[in-house]
């Protein structure tokens, strides 16, 4: 029987309407979510246990006490316990690199020792993509990105997987177990929590644990990248904007398709 | 130390378009540090590919005929020995979905930062300044880190490499340790196929996650019927098994350049764009006025869809 680890993060999500205030976005506009690929990660790690396949789904999640809201949905989604990791050397940190989480990740999964880690594609905030492989490779674990469907059999130790490049082209490729594999949106279809399962997810086990307990060196977080500006893009179209209301709108472009010569 | 080592991009015989792009950004990278700008193609007829980036501003290739496809252990391990024997200052790949499997691993063995998903990149020969975005593309930051780095760029950011280069060509002598080789291709396949192929569509009307739900989308296909148009759509609406497949536009579906794209309840990010800025003319409607699909729209409306295409297919009616 396997064991699974999914990586977990609250991500960052942006009001329509925003301020920025030296490198970040300001408070007021920011809200937090479970980030989009990590759900489809939870649910891929869910069903391989249902199907048999597995015997404990633990996910790990690097972040402060507020996001364990973030946190329970993953396990009323089904996961059996999570570890969150955070400490005071990582409050100052202003950008959180790739190099930093994989060194934080991999004590987590040293101390577990999963067959399987799932991860996100990438996380919709910052968008790095590149923690599963780092992490992987780190851990001497094989690996796959961009993987939009998995076998559900895992026979002889290895994950039949398909990889998903551009222009609408799989790639299939089988994966020696263990494994880091970084889950795409599409490969399933995440469930909503059930009443039962968000009641049951406040008695999981929520394990809380610092850089020290890991054996984490707090320096190695500070990471080696740093933020020195956020500006909005600038826009590389004249967008002529239709104002005066829906119907005045719907109205103009009625106009222009009829102009262009496409519409009846 | 002041080299620049980049990794060119190809598949099933064909080298990607961002090949003769990473040339562009690694020569202007080079050009700042006073170093070389070294090639390196990776499996396949290597030769042939070769001779095709021999384009100006490339002083080497290193060619390793290992293979036909990608693997990342390959691609990684190759990596690791030519950085060992050249020491650049900065190893640039392509932010493809093949560059992220193995970019981050060569990174990771090597010791080095790495920064993903480039738009624009600038040293003084010791601070590398690196311009990403983030929120999908709602915000452009500016980063920096010191010494050597791992970067991918984005794909069509750069202008490819033009005119003949005089660039030495040579077979890299690689160890490939096969038994690190845990991982193995065993085909491809394409999807998406089926009766309706977008990138013919002269009209399309295209729908995002805006839609909301399954039960709302009569409504894009009354507009659709109404302009005798085609429906498309963004990710997350295939996604959810709301339209085949065959309708996604996109990186990972369909590249469209059709006369008129209308762009629904879709927030422009990346790997949307990618399918569509081709479009002759981009008209994009969206509540929210700083969605990056305005930097691409010519013409838009900040307006609630639930209100504007009831109207609008009222005016074909
Ligand atoms: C490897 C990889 C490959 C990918 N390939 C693709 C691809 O091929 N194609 C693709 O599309 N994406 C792809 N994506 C996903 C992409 O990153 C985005 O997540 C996706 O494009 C978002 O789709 P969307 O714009 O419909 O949804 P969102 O980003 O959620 O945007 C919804 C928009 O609707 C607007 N809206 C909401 N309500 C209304 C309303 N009532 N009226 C008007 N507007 C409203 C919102 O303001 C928002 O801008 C890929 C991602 C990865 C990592």
């Amino acid at each position: 029987m396997m064991k699974i680890l999914v990586t977990v993060k609250e991500v960052a999500t942006v009001e329509d309407e925003f301020e920025i205030e030296g490198t970040s976005i300001a408070d007021q506009y920011l809200g937090s979510d479970l980030n989009e690929w990590d759900d489809y990660a939870v649910e891929e790690a869910v069903q391989l246990q249902e199907a048999g396949l597995a015997d404990e789904v633990v996910t790990v999640t690097i972040g402060p006490e507020d996001c364990e809201q973030t946190i329970r949905q993953a396990l009323a989604k089904g996961a059996d316990r999570a570890i969150r990791v955070w400490d005071d050397a990582l409050e100052d940190v202003d950008v959180l690199d790739v190099g930093a989480k994989t060194d934080i990740l991999g004590a987590v999964v040293e101390a577990e020792d999963p067959d399987l880690v799932l991860t996100g594609v990438q996380s919709g905030d910052d968008s790095w993509g590149a923690t599963g492989v780092a992490l992987a490779e780190d851990l001497g674990f094989e690996w796959a990105a961009v993987v939009n469907h998995l076998e559900h059999d895992l026979e002889d130790g290895v994950a039949s997987v398909r990889r998903e490049l551009e222009g609408g082209v799989e790639e299939l490729t089988d994966v020696g177990l263990p494994a880091v594999l970084t889950i795409q949106t599409g490969i399933n279809e995440p469930r909503y929590a059930s009443l039962r399962g968000i009641r049951q997810a406040q008695r999981k086990p929520l394990d809380v644990q610092g850089l020290d307990d890991l054996g984490v060196d707090a320096a190695a977080v500070e990471g080696a990248v740093t933020l020195t500006d956020m500006y909005e893009p600038e826009s590389e179209s004249d967008v002529t904007v239709w104002e005066g209301g829906a119907e005045d709108a719907a109205g103009q472009l009625a106009e222009l398709l009829r102009e262009k010569g496409v519409a009846p | 130390m002041s080299d620049v080592l980049a990794i060119t991009d190809h598949r099933r015989g064909e080298l990607r378009d961002v090949s003769y792009e990473i040339i562009t950004a690694g020569r202007d990278l080079a050009d700042e540090t006073g170093g070389d700008l070294h090639l390196a193609v990776i499996s396949g007829t290597v030769d042939e590919f070769a001779e095709k980036l021999d384009r100006e501003g490339v002083d080497a290739i290193h060619t390793v005929d290992y293979g036909e496809e990608f693997n990342h252990g390959v691609y990684t391990q190759t990596i690791t020995q030519l950085y060992d024997e050249l020491a650049p200052q900065y190893v640039l790949a392509p932010n493809s979905v093949n560059g992220l499997d193995y970019a981050p691993a060569v990174a990771n063995e090597l010791d080095l930062p790495i920064v993903t998903d480039a738009v624009g990149l600038e040293t003084d020969g010791d601070t590398l300044g690196v311009t990403r975005e983030m929120f999908g593309g709602k915000v452009e930051t500016a980063t920096e880190l010191e010494g050597d780095a791992v970067v991918t760029i984005r794909s069509a950011e750069w202008p490819a490499a033009e005119g003949t280069g005089d660039a030495t060509i040579e077979a890299f002598d690689v160890e490939i340790d096969e038994d690190a080789l845990g991982s193995t291709v065993t085909g491809f396949e394409e999807v998406g196929g089926g009766d309706v192929d977008i990138s013919e569509a002269d009209v399309l009307v295209s729908v995002g996650r805006g839609i909301e739900e399954e039960d709302n989308i009569p409504i894009i296909e009354e507009l659709a019927d109404a302009l005798d148009a085609t429906i498309s759509s963004s990710r997350p609406i295939v996604d959810n098994g709301w339209l085949p497949k065959n309708r996604q536009v996109g990186q990972s579906g369909k590249v469209v350049t059709p006369d008129v794209y209308i762009a629904i309840g879709i927030s422009g990010a990346v790997q949307h764009v990618a399918g569509m800025k081709g479009s002759d003319t981009i008209v994009a409607i969206n509540t929210d006025p700083n969605a990056p699909i305005m930097d691409i729209a010519d013409y838009a409306i900040h307006d609630d869809l639930f209100d504007v295409i009831p109207a609008l297919t009222e005016e074909f009616q």
